[in-house]
C-alpha cells in the first residue's frame, strides 16, 4: 500500500515538475572567473597590508616585544 | 608534468585548461539542482573559485571531474540554504520547459512550493533522484555519501513532500 502511494506521489512529482531540458552552458565563464580571481587577490593584499601596518604600529609602540617575537619565530 | 599536477601546484594556465574543459559539465550539474541559468552560472564560478582555493589539497591521482562535482553540489546546497523558499519558488517558475500540460498550474505550483520547503540536503537529493532521474550512484558520488544514504534521504524527502502536499490540499 505504502509502495503504491509512493509511486503515485513520484508520478505526480514527475508530471508536475519537468526535468531541466537545457543544461548547456551558453557562454564562456572564464572572463568572470578571472575577474573573481583578481578581486580576491586584491582583497587579500589589502588584508596583508593592514596586518603589516598593525604589527608595525605595535612594534613602534612596544619595541621591547621585538626580541621576544624574534625568539619565538 | 601532467596537467593535474601543474594545477595542484598552482599554475594558472593549468587551471584555465581545466576550467574550460569542465565548466559545461559543472554548470549542467548545478542547473539541475537550482533550475535557474543565471544562478547556475554564478555557482559555477563560485565552484571553480573553491576548487582553485583548495588546489593544494587535490590529489592528482584522483578524478578532477568527480571532485569538481562534489564541490559544485556543496556550493548549490549552500545556496539553497541561503535563500528563502519564496525566492526559490520564483526562480524555479522561470524554468524553460513547460511541465506536463495535463497537470493543472495550481497543482504544479503547490508541488514546487512543497519542494522549496524541503531542507536543502533533501531538496538536492529529491530533485536529482525524483525529477532529474539521475542514477543513485552519481548522486551518492556528488554528495560524498553511500547509495544507502541517498535512498534514505529520498525516502525522507518523499515522506515530507507527502505531508506538505497534504497540507496544501494535494493528495496523489
Amino acid at each position: 500500500m505504502n509502495e503504491r502511494n509512493d509511486e503515485k506521489l513520484r508520478e505526480l512529482l514527475r508530471s508536475a515538475v519537468a526535468a531541466v531540458a537545457d543544461t548547456e552552458l551558453k557562454q564562456d565563464l572564464w572572463p568572470r572567473m578571472l575577474r573573481k580571481l583578481d578581486e580576491q587577490t586584491i582583497r587579500a593584499s589589502w588584508l596583508d597590508w593592514a596586518l603589516i601596518a598593525l604589527v608595525s604600529v605595535w612594534f613602534f609602540l612596544f619595541p621591547e616585544v621585538i626580541p621576544a617575537m624574534l625568539y619565538h619565530l | 608534468m601532467e596537467l593535474l599536477e601543474r594545477f595542484a601546484q598552482g599554475e594558472l594556465e593549468a587551471f584555465e585548461t581545466l576550467f574550460r574543459q569542465f565548466q559545461g559539465e559543472v554548470f549542467g550539474w548545478i542547473i539541475r539542482i537550482v533550475r535557474d541559468p543565471g544562478v547556475a552560472e554564478d555557482l559555477t564560478v563560485e565552484t571553480f573559485w573553491r576548487i582553485y582555493r583548495s588546489r593544494s589539497r587535490f590529489d592528482p591521482a584522483r578524478s578532477f571531474g568527480a571532485w569538481a562535482r562534489r564541490i559544485a553540489t556543496n556550493a548549490a546546497i549552500d545556496y539553497l540554504k541561503s535563500v528563502r523558499p519564496e525566492v526559490l519558488l520564483t526562480e524555479n517558475q522561470a524554468q524553460v520547459v513547460p511541465p506536463n500540460p495535463g497537470v493543472q498550474w495550481d497543482i504544479r505550483d503547490r508541488v514546487e512550493q512543497a519542494f522549496t520547503h524541503l531542507p536543502a540536503k533533501l531538496q538536492v537529493v529529491a530533485r536529482l533522484a525524483l525529477i532529474e532521474e539521475q542514477p543513485y550512484e552519481e548522486i551518492a558520488g556528488a554528495l560524498g555519501i553511500s547509495v544507502g544514504a541517498v535512498k534514505s534521504r529520498v525516502f525522507r524527502a518523499v515522506r515530507l513532500l507527502r505531508r506538505k502536499l497534504k497540507r496544501l490540499g494535494v493528495e496523489p
